[in-house]
């Protein structure tokens, strides 16, 4: 008995002496993740985002996380746990998390609360998303010029406006310089299951698609194409490691930026609840080096990117037409945000119904 | 044609994983023993195989050591539902949490790493006959591995007499155990069996299916795994359709997507469990209990008195 008490006191004094130490209380941030953050995609690329926060605050700020939340009920009782135990900001980076983060939010309203690409914000609660349909334009023009079949196999997750939205820029990018290519889309209904994006590859690759491009977050479709001898894009970070000859580029999120200017005006007390939607100028999108595709492809590319960047471009500028061939955006004028953030149509040349997203 | 074997092959590796894993369970549960813990053995086998053939260079090599990962977490599964007669529903989900937590631990190094994999041409000679040549050349290994396994459980339980010891335990331990066998021996050697399966089907995720490692990569498969046992109604050869049926409608249902055929996906990825459902339903109606191979002791605690 006596051993234990030792034990006890001993920790009971170490707890006080920290506590002492840390006079000044650190601010605490924590992130949500729908991944796990050895994904070498979606989650990896917003923890290198905390990790800057913790390089660029050191002491004064206080980081963590949790991975592999589940979307729906789950998310909730994470986040409200995080707001429970003291959290100061709470990122969430998943669209399914939108629910669940207006939720608790409203609980805690001395909580700051962000939610990556979802679109309802309340007084603690911002919302910011990076505008990947740039860096998907540029993918389809790439994609348009190295294919041989003119057909592209899509690997999608969900159908929701962020991939809804990706699919249409991709398909307007080859359009832009191919008017006849095609894309097959296949929905797995996840965001991480290596097994069935693999197969989902494999069967579009079997069906005459011979670039593959994904909007699910692990590197097995690219390891498909790598192995089939086709090209594909990397997935939110550089997976060149993955498949050295088969990458032709990747669009990488950058997160850093944004998540350290967050936290610094949470601790200047400037913060407040906006929607901040980074492009290719912002330097929250960014793409890898072109691999595996002659110059004048790449420096194509790069033209696109720069001319996005510059807003000579815009991926959704008019005139633009939807399935039904009816026109939605006039000649010499771009669709808005808002119409972007909700986009539930496919533009004209898509051959594939949209599955409902309920 | 070649569309038509390339869909096949695509078929048989995404049944391979759970036909084998079933194929264990399968065997545990003959023995009257539930494992609800699968997922978490397969995740250990995904993570040991990988490590395994990354840092000996060999996939062989790491199949195995993904065999012996998955039997080491069983034991622990085996000590604690027999020696201290715990509940088995709850010990076996245990082991799935733990299983996915320490599968994490093991594979942190070798997250972003692949490897190659390794053709298995072993039947050259077979490729001059048409269509069937390609076919059989391109099934890996471990896939006709998973057919032999099946016709050697099938031999196994129904024709030797240690099948029907293992058969006797999970029907009825009290008698088995009047009779002199030793009940809890038999439940151990079912159990490490049933480890070593979901090991090696986990091995087969990370070293030839994806072939990479990434946390949770087995994606439910063991929860398959353990349906389609029941769908089977505890029979082996009814587990190749099965597993066979679930690949065959993962795969084509990707298909269909690309051949703009729209059936809902949410549907068809409901489909085994709706049709384990179904044969759950048919086996409660069929009171008679012989006939569908219950075991009639499954997941009860035995304690042998001394």
């Amino acid at each position: 008995m006596t051993r234990y008490l030792k034990y006890i006191t001993a920790a009971f004094l170490a707890v006080m002496l920290g506590a002492g130490a840390n006079a000044a209380d650190p601010l605490k941030a924590a992130f949500v993740y729908v991944g796990p953050v050895s994904d070498h995609g979606w989650t990896y690329q917003h923890d290198q985002g905390r990790l800057a926060v913790e390089a660029a605050f050191g002491d004064a700020v206080e980081t963590t996380f949790v991975e592999n939340v589940a979307e729906g009920p789950d998310a909730e009782r994470v986040i409200r746990q995080l707001a429970a135990t003291g959290q100061d900001v709470i990122f969430t980076t998943s669209f399914g998390f939108m629910n669940p983060t207006v939720k608790v939010s409203e609980r805690f309203p001395d909580v700051t609360f962000a939610h990556a690409t979802g679109y309802k914000r309340t007084d603690n609660l911002t919302t910011y998303s990076s505008r990947f349909y740039e860096g998907r334009y540029v993918l389809g023009q790439i994609a348009a010029r190295m294919s041989q079949s003119g057909i592209v196999g899509y690997v999608a997750s969900f159908p929701i406006p962020e991939v809804v939205r990706g699919i249409n820029a991709f398909m307007l990018g080859m359009q832009s310089v191919r008017p006849d290519a095609q894309i097959k889309v296949v929905w797995v209904s996840s965001w991480f299951d290596p097994g069935k994006e693999g197969d989902a590859a494999k069967a579009m690759i079997d069906q005459g698609a011979d670039v593959i491009t994904q909007h699910t977050d692990s590197p097995a479709p690219l390891r498909v194409a790598e192995e089939r001898g086709v090209f594909a894009f990397g997935q939110a970070s550089d997976m060149i490691a993955y498949a050295p000859n088969a990458q032709l580029t990747a669009i990488i999120d950058d997160w850093s930026g944004y998540y350290v200017s967050q936290v610094q005006a949470v601790i200047d007390g400037t913060w407040e609840s906006q929607d901040i939607w980074g492009g290719f100028n912002t330097g929250m999108v960014a793409m890898a080096p072109f691999t595996n595709m002659p110059d004048d492809v790449a420096a194509e590319a790069q033209a696109t990117v720069d001319k996005i960047s510059s807003g000579e471009l815009h991926p959704f500028q008019g005139p633009l037409f939807n399935q039904a061939g009816e026109e939605v955006v006039a000649e010499g004028e771009v669709l808005d945000d808002g119409a972007l953030a909700g986009m539930s149509w496919y533009v004209k040349g898509i051959e594939d119904t949209l599955p409902s997203s309920n | 044609m070649e569309t038509f074997i390339a869909i096949l092959l695509t078929i048989v590796s995404a049944s391979t994983p759970l036909l084998i894993a079933a194929m264990g369970e399968l065997v545990v549960e003959r023995s009257g023993v539930l494992n609800l813990g699968i997922e978490g053995m397969m995740i250990i086998g995904a993570a040991c195989g990988f490590a395994g053939a990354v840092m000996s260079g060999s996939v062989f090599i790491g199949f195995l050591i993904g065999i012996i990962g998955g039997a080491i977490l069983s034991y622990f599964f085996a000590i604690l539902v027999l020696n201290f007669a715990t509940n088995q529903v709850a010990t076996g989900l245990a082991l799935t949490l733990a299983g996915l937590g320490i599968s994490g631990l093991i594979g942190k190094p070798f997250a972003g790493i692949t490897i190659q994999r390794e053709p298995i041409e072993f039947l050259s000679f077979v490729n001059d006959i048409p269509v069937v040549g390609p076919m059989l050349n391109g099934i890996d290994a471990i896939a006709y591995f998973g057919f032999a396994l099946l016709l050697a459980v099938a031999w196994f339980l129904n024709r030797t007499r240690a099948g029907l010891i293992l058969r006797a335990v999970g029907d009825n331990p009290v008698s088995a155990h009047t009779l002199g066998y030793n009940v809890l021996r038999v439940r151990l050697y079912a159990i490490l069996f049933g480890g070593a399966c979901a090991g090696l089907a986990g091995a087969y995720l990370s070293l030839y299916y994806t072939p990479f490692w990434a946390r949770e990569m087995t994606a439910g498969r063991g929860w398959i795994a353990l349906a389609l046992v029941v769908f089977a109604s505890w029979l082996p050869y009814r587990l190749l359709i099965g597993a066979y049926l679930f690949g065959a409608v993962t795969i084509l249902q990707f298909h269909a997507q690309g051949a703009q055929i729209n059936i809902p996906q949410q549907f068809m990825a409901s489909l085994p469990y709706l049709a384990t459902i179904i044969v759950l339903i048919a086996i409660s109606a069929k009171q008679t209990g012989r006939a569908i191979h219950t075991p009639a002791s499954l997941g009860r605690i035995f304690v042998p008195d001394r």
